[in-house]
């Protein structure tokens, strides 16, 4: 059934067929409001339409609650744009997330990506009680089940002619620790189904070079699209934190002195100008970024992350030498 | 063992506020060995209680006694006899020493002064730590003997999450990543192939999610406990 309703492909979504056609991919974030304001999507998709293939739509990200992934990757849809519906295990147990994903399918969601999800304690209902009913591997496992053999978890079949198909996504970190053992979670992953993977902000290329050629060594990059994650910095005090404070995030003290040294020479009291400063090495810095990574063995696309910063693909994706974007028929 | 922790002064102080005699009861068990409610605890909390309640000018007598387990009938049962005499039980037993004294003695109130905390051990002289959650189906078998339920804020069962960074869990810098502890063991006893395995999705109904558990052992039951309507073997 998957062959005839997706013309070969498992979904049919537009990142899917990027991907197959062999173009290096680009895709997109964008954080949901809290609020209900279907306007604010409207707006942040604006700035992405035409630059990416496919857009991320976080999922309560960091645990603060905002609009739901599922409802803002349908405005998308209105708004001629694709969505990857991110899918935490933290909110959900196996029966919403299910049913969530036929609502999703239903709606014309064809990208899924599956996460474990940040800890309720880091968000903005700390008393919450978490599910992790299922870990992201079991939802990678799940998704593939219902797309592949129609079943749902339990073992039962979906009704109808098939099960929805979802181009199946799962996000790794190359600098979580034991870093010796990030190739092979990767590898558990797409032994559990995944199709593409998005990758952690990456601000130490040696280290994730050293994570890629282990990755080709296991032959890892010919089963799933692997799309190195990219994102701008936007001031030396965000590269200071996400150095010093993030957990599983290294920063090279390189992109934190070269922010430092953006504003040399520009009085405190200028903030616009420091601002502007800062912002211009933050899109500098992730052009050259993604003309590293792209060079690196493996790596099939760029996932850039401008939260709250959507403004700033416009000019990376430019400067980066990667429009227009390329139309791949076959749906 | 059960591992528990005092309530604060103050929230088990208005607790007792409509009682005038009460009857701190301590547990000589688990809650002995982690400090929290064996005789010495009973006897600092009722003094302080007394002081505290004098002090309100609303003084309140209270006795100390301990039992050597607030969970089992045979330690309970001779009380009853004293109870009597007080207007509620303060009791520095875990949450099943507290209900046990409820199901004994159905008349009496019986209040916690304890936390209940979590099934664990003494890590080092003052410091414990979780190590179970009575999942009901035990996978230690599979985890190097290294609890992901209860050990991983996250409950994976194929970790390690993105947030492991040098040992440490991504909700706490004090908190062992316990994914990198299975992983260390397992790479010692030569078995990260096993790693490679994806572990299915748990049975929960084993857990507390297929509602509060019963075990029966018809082997050990006494002909006097079966219940009208129910076939003794
Ligand atoms: S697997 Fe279950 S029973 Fe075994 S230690 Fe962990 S929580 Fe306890
Ligand atoms: S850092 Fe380790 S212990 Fe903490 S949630 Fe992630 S895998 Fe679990």
């Amino acid at each position: 059934m998957t062959d005839t309703s997706t013309n070969g492909y498992k979904s049919g979504s537009n990142l899917e067929r990027v991907l197959a056609a062999g173009h290096f991919a680009v895709t997109g974030e964008l954080g949901p409001p809290k609020s209900h304001d279907a306007e604010v999507v409207r707006r942040k998709a604006e700035f992405l339409k035409g630059l990416v293939d496919a857009v991320n739509l976080t999922d309560n990200q960091t645990a603060i609650v905002r609009l739901s992934s599922i409802a803002a990757g349908v405005i998308l849809i209105q708004e001629g744009l694709e969505p990857v519906v991110q899918m935490t295990c933290r909110d959900r147990n196996r029966l919403a997330i299910q049913s969530d994903l036929l609502g999703a399918a239903a709606l014309g969601v064809k990208n899924i990506l599956c996460l474990s999800g940040d800890h309720q304690s880091f968000g903005n209902h700390p008393t919450a009680k978490n599910v992790h009913d299922v870990d992201s591997m079991q939802l990678i496992q799940m998704l593939k089940d219902l797309r592949d053999e129609s079943k749902f978890q339990c073992g039962e079949e979906v009704e109808g002619d098939s099960g929805p198909c979802f181009f199946i996504g799962a996000a790794a970190n190359p600098f979580g620790d034991p870093f010796e053992f990030r190739p092979f979670r990767l590898g558990k992953k797409i032994a559990a189904g995944v199709d593409f993977i998005q990758t952690q902000l990456i601000y130490d290329i040696p280290r994730f070079k050293e994570y890629m050629k282990r990755v080709v060594d296991m032959g890892l990059h010919e089963k799933a699209h692997i799309l190195g994650g990219v994102g701008p910095l936007k001031s030396s005090g965000m590269a200071r934190y996400m150095r010093d404070q993030v957990p599983g995030m290294i920063v090279a003290d390189e992109y934190v002195d070269r922010m430092t040294a953006a504003v040399a020479g520009i009085p405190k009291e200028e903030k616009k100008a420091r601002r502007e400063a800062w912002r211009a090495q933050g899109i500098k810095i992730c052009i050259e970024q993604i003309q590293e990574i792209r060079e690196i063995e493996g790596v099939a696309g760029v996932h850039i992350m401008a939260i709250e910063w959507e403004e700033a693909v416009k000019p990376i994706v430019e400067g980066a030498g990667l429009l227009p974007r390329p139309r791949v028929d076959g749906e | 063992m059960i591992v528990g922790e005092q309530k604060p002064l103050a929230e088990i102080k208005g607790m007792l506020e409509d009682y005038r005699k009460v009857l701190v009861l301590g547990c000589g068990t688990c809650v002995t060995v982690c400090f929290a409610g064996g005789t010495k605890e009973v006897g600092i909390l009722a003094s302080s209680l007394r002081m505290a309640t004098q002090l309100d000018g609303n003084a309140k007598e209270m006795d100390e006694e301990t039992v050597q387990r607030q969970c089992e009938w045979e330690y309970i049962d001779p009380l009853e006899e004293r109870l009597g005499d007080y207007d509620a039980i303060l009791s520095l037993g875990c949450g099943i020493g507290v209900q046990a004294l409820v199901e004994r003695f159905p008349k009496m109130r019986v209040l916690p002064g304890l936390n209940t905390t979590f099934l664990g051990l003494p890590s080092e002289q003052g410091v414990w730590e979780e190590r179970c959650q009575a999942c009901g189906e035990c996978i230690l078998h599979l985890t190097a003997g290294i609890c992901p339920i209860a050990r991983c804020s996250k409950q994976l069962l194929n970790g390690p999450c993105g947030g492991s960074q040098d040992g440490k869990c991504e909700i706490d810098p004090e908190l062992a990543c316990v994914w990198q502890l299975i992983y260390e063991r397992m790479s010692e006893f030569g078995m990260l192939d096993k790693l490679m395995e994806i572990l299915p999705p748990k049975d929960w109904s084993t857990s507390r999610d297929g509602g509060p558990r019963r075990i029966v052992r018809e082997d050990l039951r006494l002909p006097e406990d079966y219940q009208e309507g129910e076939s003794s073997p």
